[in-house]
């Protein structure tokens, strides 16, 4: 032991572990800095999760347009622990941005971004976007269907940016169409530019941290004064300060050991996502839809008026971004808590609802023709009538069912019509029908006469559930 | 700062060698970075600097299409990568309008480009993203879509159709 003891000595001598590192680890924190500080760091715990599991993925994927889904096969199915790894790293990235959105909305609401901590908040705020952005490029690299058409959707985006749009959706995709650079860019993007921004900024927003302090809890009329703040915070912490290492710290530990676990075990009971058909832009049997970060973005697109969509596709992201990074140039100095910020409160709710709503909207997806609807079943006709039940046929020939809802089936995209004719006369149907509207194509050159009198027959006869 | 940093300060040779000093260093930095810069800046900006070529690819016989019918039809890209696999194939909707006339629409919605699908009973291209709605002649008929479906130069050559491969159709923020 003696001798160990004195190895170790020597080694903290010349590597000087204890002298660099212990200032950081026992620097002091104000007190009463409690559970709702743990957040950022399971952010930090998740990320180096997800650097681990990135590792061990990168040994089994490949990265090439035409061997990348056969090798994701590969670790679902075949290697050794692969599915597990595969659900770690997909169930760690849901965690990091589940921990960097609870983390940002504390510091908001808390207005920890106030003087002096700007920079600490900016920095938060870019990584908050590259950890998004990580999220999504991994997507892409399942490279199944989904991941080829969610590209394309990506760059269609990129191609609303005035003056350089198709350069950029160019850019995403190396050329002009998906191909052999596409995945080897989205690969490069996600293990290793984005990455490295993330380092770097993880880095600098650690350096803030202890350089300017972590921010103590809010008091009702203590304000934030940029002139006298720094001497207050010296002196509060040479008074009240506790060292972070272990009396904050394990709170953080506690809470990180938690995450990672709650990870590995979605990882091992529930596995990543299945992957969907081969990664063939010829096949258009495909439904691409984002992983559940993205879902909400995704129902929005389905909800804006089209005619301002294109340019709120570019203008909405930029607009977030640029009010993001300005909140502490517009309000850094005052009031800190919540209860003397309820708008703050406020706003930060309505963001959540806000997102909440279309994230549940989007698991539903109304607007999408519901291309798995079957033909009308003999009870959900229920009539002998022979002009009724081929207009129940007609309704699902033409695709009135993907969109319209007959009792439990079809879609949801416009109004369920399981008893129409209580609401509507046949000269309103045909009315309707003939001329669409604006969510519905006018039917009047696709149908025969006679097809819309059999259509108008069926609906006229829905009158009850 | 010491004394010696005082007396390096004020000497007006010690202030030109510093001046000299700085600028060479950062001058020689920027010389290198600018160098490595130049196959790194290469290898990020070459899909825009190389131009892929247009090529006319058969996609069928004439007498495989009938009139009236719109039908899925795959073609290879041009020039792609021997690594491409089976992401080097596109694919379009093929309607043959008259005896010798033939439309070929892109396979990508306008409003994010997601794979619309031809409904044949209903006369209807449909996209499962956003529930945008087409026409058969590539007019939005209901859902989000800014414009009509793109469409590709399409040929009769002797016996064969061919399409000429065309860059995924990206809508701009004016459409």
């Amino acid at each position: 032991m003696k001798r160990l003891k004195k190895i170790w000595a020597w080694i903290d001598d010349r590597s000087g572990f204890t002298e660099i590192f212990m200032p950081l680890i026992k620097h002091p924190v104000p007190p009463g800095s409690k559970w709702s500080y743990v957040f950022g760091s399971a952010t930090l715990f998740c990320l180096v999760l997800q650097v681990i599991t990135g590792v061990a993925l990168s040994l089994l994927y490949q990265p090439s347009s035409s061997e990348a889904y056969k090798s994701l096969q590969f670790i679902t199915n075949d290697a050794a622990f692969g599915n597990v790894l595969r659900g770690i790293h997909y169930f760690g990235a849901s965690g990091m941005i589940i921990m960097v959105s609870i983390h940002m909305i504390r510091v908001y609401i808390t207005a920890a971004y106030k003087y002096p901590r700007e920079m600490t908040w900016i920095s938060g705020v870019i990584l908050f976007f590259m950890t998004i952005a990580m999220g999504f490029t991994g997507q892409l690299l399942r490279w199944d269907s989904n991941g080829v058409w969610s590209s394309v959707v990506a760059a269609e985006q990129l191609g609303r940016i005035p003056f350089i749009g198709k350069w950029a959706a160019r850019l995403l995709l190396g050329g002009d169409t998906i191909g052999g650079h596409s995945l080897s860019r989205f690969y490069s993007y996600h293990v290793f530019i984005i990455p490295a921004i993330i380092f770097l900024f993880v880095g600098y927003h650690l350096m803030l941290v202890i350089r300017n302090g972590i921010s103590e809890p809010a008091k009702v009329g203590r304000l934030v004064d940029p002139k006298t703040y720094r001497a207050w915070y010296k002196q509060m912490l040479v008074e009240k300060g506790i060292p972070f290492w272990p009396y904050a710290a394990w709170r953080d530990v506690i809470f990180g050991a938690i995450t990672i676990i709650s990870i590995i075990l979605l990882a091992i009971f529930i596995g990543p996502p299945k992957l969907t058909g081969a990664p063939n832009p010829a096949s258009l049997n495909a439904n691409p839809a984002p992983d559940w970060y993205m879902l909400s973005i995704f129902s929005l697109f389905a909800l804006m008026p089209p005619k301002i969509e294109s340019y709120m596709i570019i203008i909405g992201p930029a607009l977030t971004i640029l009010i993001l990074l300005a909140l502490p140039f517009v309000s850094n100095k005052g009031e800190r808590h919540p209860l003397r910020r309820p708008w703050a409160v406020f706003g930060s709710v309505c963001v959540i609802v806000f997102v909440f709503s279309l994230f549940l909207l989007g698991e539903r997806s109304p607007w999408s023709p519901a291309f798995e609807a079957k033909p009308l079943t003999a009870k959900n006709v229920h009539s002998t009538d022979t002009t009724v039940i081929a207009g129940s046929v007609l309704f699902y020939k033409k695709g009135c069912l993907y969109c319209h809802r007959i009792n439990d089936q079809g879609g949801f995209k416009g109004p369920e019509l399981s008893d129409v004719s209580l609401r509507l006369s046949p000269a309103d149907l045909t009315i309707r029908i003939v001329n669409g509207g604006s969510n519905m194509p006018a039917y009047g050159g696709i149908l025969t006469k006679k097809e819309l009198n059999t259509i108008v027959a069926f609906l006229n006869s829905r009158n009850s559930k | 700062m010491n004394k010696e940093d005082d007396d390096i300060k004020k000497e007006p040779e010690n202030e030109q060698r510093r001046s000299f000093l700085i600028k060479l260093s950062l001058g020689l930095s920027f010389l290198s970075a600018a160098v490595a810069g130049v196959p790194v800046l290469a290898a990020i900006f070459a899909p825009l600097i190389e131009k892929t070529p247009k090529l006319w690819r058969k996609v069928g016989e004439l007498n495989s299409f009938k009139v009236g019918t719109t039908n899925l039809v795959t073609f290879e890209n041009a020039d792609p990568e021997k690594w491409s696999g089976v992401t080097s194939k596109s694919a379009a909707w093929l309607r043959r309008d008259e005896e010798n006339k033939f439309t070929a629409f892109s396979a990508n919605c306008t409003h994010l480009g997601c794979p619309v699908r031809w409904e044949a009973d209903a006369h209807l291209f449909m996209c499962p993203c956003h529930g945008g709605v087409y026409y058969k002649d590539g007019s939005v008929a209901a859902g989000p879509p800014p414009k009509s479906l793109v469409q590709y130069p399409v040929r009769i050559n002797k016996n064969a159709i061919e399409i000429q491969t065309s860059a995924i159709p990206i809508t701009n923020i004016s459409a």
